[in-house]
């Protein structure tokens, strides 16, 4: 059997293209939705476009919108962000591999490296004739475009209605419940999604709403440190036996 | 906030946003080369956030006084029974939103 040739820019660029389509319609939608929920917090269109191009993370950017319309606090801001955007810590883990090697396309591929780019990249097997480091920028180089313009749309359909309208903010509300409703389906014990809710309220219901989400992330973590500590000991003791 | 400090606050949180990603790259190798405990910390957390970012959503909601916090609960319980029923994300979306839009301009 003969191998087949190198794939041409322009068919690596297609293949690249059909690989991202799905998360197309994704990130335009969610995108526009942002773009509306910044504008009705008084945002003119070029604030959610710019957030998207410069911090690009969905939650992320929700949170960090209605943060910028109370007092400063940039301690909390980065914290916050570091919190929420930790889980991509494990994707950039699983993706060590795939990426070594990519030379200087691996600064987009890790900027890029968002819920749904990882799900694309890691999950695609790439035929033996294409680059698959020109793969995978091109298509977290696409993803990335299909949320900076979600988040333009989204802002200028805004700016063309004028008014804010009232409710519109509740689709942040409706994206985690939907999140959080995924996540409470497919995990095997509830202590943590429960840990959630109920040291969030406690830590609002203590701390107030400038500082609980700070309060709650600490809790958390020796939450968790305590389970770590009573497992390895446990560990430790069956070894012994 | 005025506009320089809202542009500080979003290169802060560009540049945390990619140290959560850039992180790792920088510190293993290999996957097996992480700590057991941030393993097992990145197992344990993402769930507790999606709770977390929940509340948060709910923190400026009024229960003792107005409408006692019912369009935001009622709006809430109808996109947690959409989303158990069709599963699709951007419907569930459209209606919680256009639920607790309703409710509010013309219920409350």
């Amino acid at each position: 059997m003969q191998a087949s040739p190198p794939a041409t820019h322009q068919e690596t660029v297609r293949f690249a293209f059909n690989s991202s389509l799905p998360i197309f319609f994704g990130y335009v939608i969610l995108g526009t939705g942002y773009g509306l929920y910044m504008h009705n917090l008084g945002f003119d269109f070029w604030f959610p476009t710019i957030m998207a191009a410069v911090v690009y993370g969905g939650s992320v950017e929700f949170i960090l919108a209605s943060m910028l319309v109370q007092s400063f606090l940039p301690g909390n801001v980065v914290l916050i962000t570091l919190v929420v955007g930790f889980r991509q810590f494990f994707y950039g883990l699983s993706m060590l591999k795939k990426y070594r090697g990519a030379g200087w396309r691996k600064f987009f591929l890790i900027y890029g490296l968002t819920d749904e780019t990882f799900v694309v990249n890691y999950s695609l097997s790439i035929p033996k004739e294409y680059d698959r480091y020109s793969v995978y920028t091109l298509i977290s180089l696409f993803d990335h475009s299909y949320w900076i313009l979600g988040a333009f749309l989204g802002g200028a359909l805004g700016s063309l209605v004028g008014k804010q309208i009232p409710g519109m903010d509740f689709v942040m509300t409706a994206l985690f419940i939907a999140l959080a409703v995924d996540q409470f389906q497919k995990e095997k014990d509830h202590l943590s999604s429960t840990s959630g809710v109920i040291v969030t309220i406690a830590c609002l219901l203590v701390f107030g709403k400038t500082y609980f989400l700070v309060a709650t992330l600490l809790v958390l973590v020796v939450e968790y440190a305590i389970i770590y500590w009573r497992r390895e000991k446990r560990g430790t003791k069956n070894d012994a036996d | 906030m005025t506009l320089t400090e809202q542009i500080i606050c979003i290169a802060l949180a560009a540049l945390a946003n990619f140290a959560t990603r850039l992180t790792p790259f920088l510190l293993f190798r290999t996957e097996a080369a992480t700590p057991d405990f941030v393993t097992g910390l990145g197992k344990f957390l993402p769930a507790a956030i999606m709770g977390m970012l929940v509340i948060y959503c709910y923190r400026n909601v009024n229960w003792l006084g107005g409408t006692h916090g019912l369009p935001e609960v009622i709006a809430g319980v109808v996109t947690v029974i959409v989303h158990l029923w069709k599963h699709s994300l951007f419907l569930t979306l459209i209606v919680g939103t256009l639920c607790y839009m309703l409710l509010i301009n013309f219920v409350f």
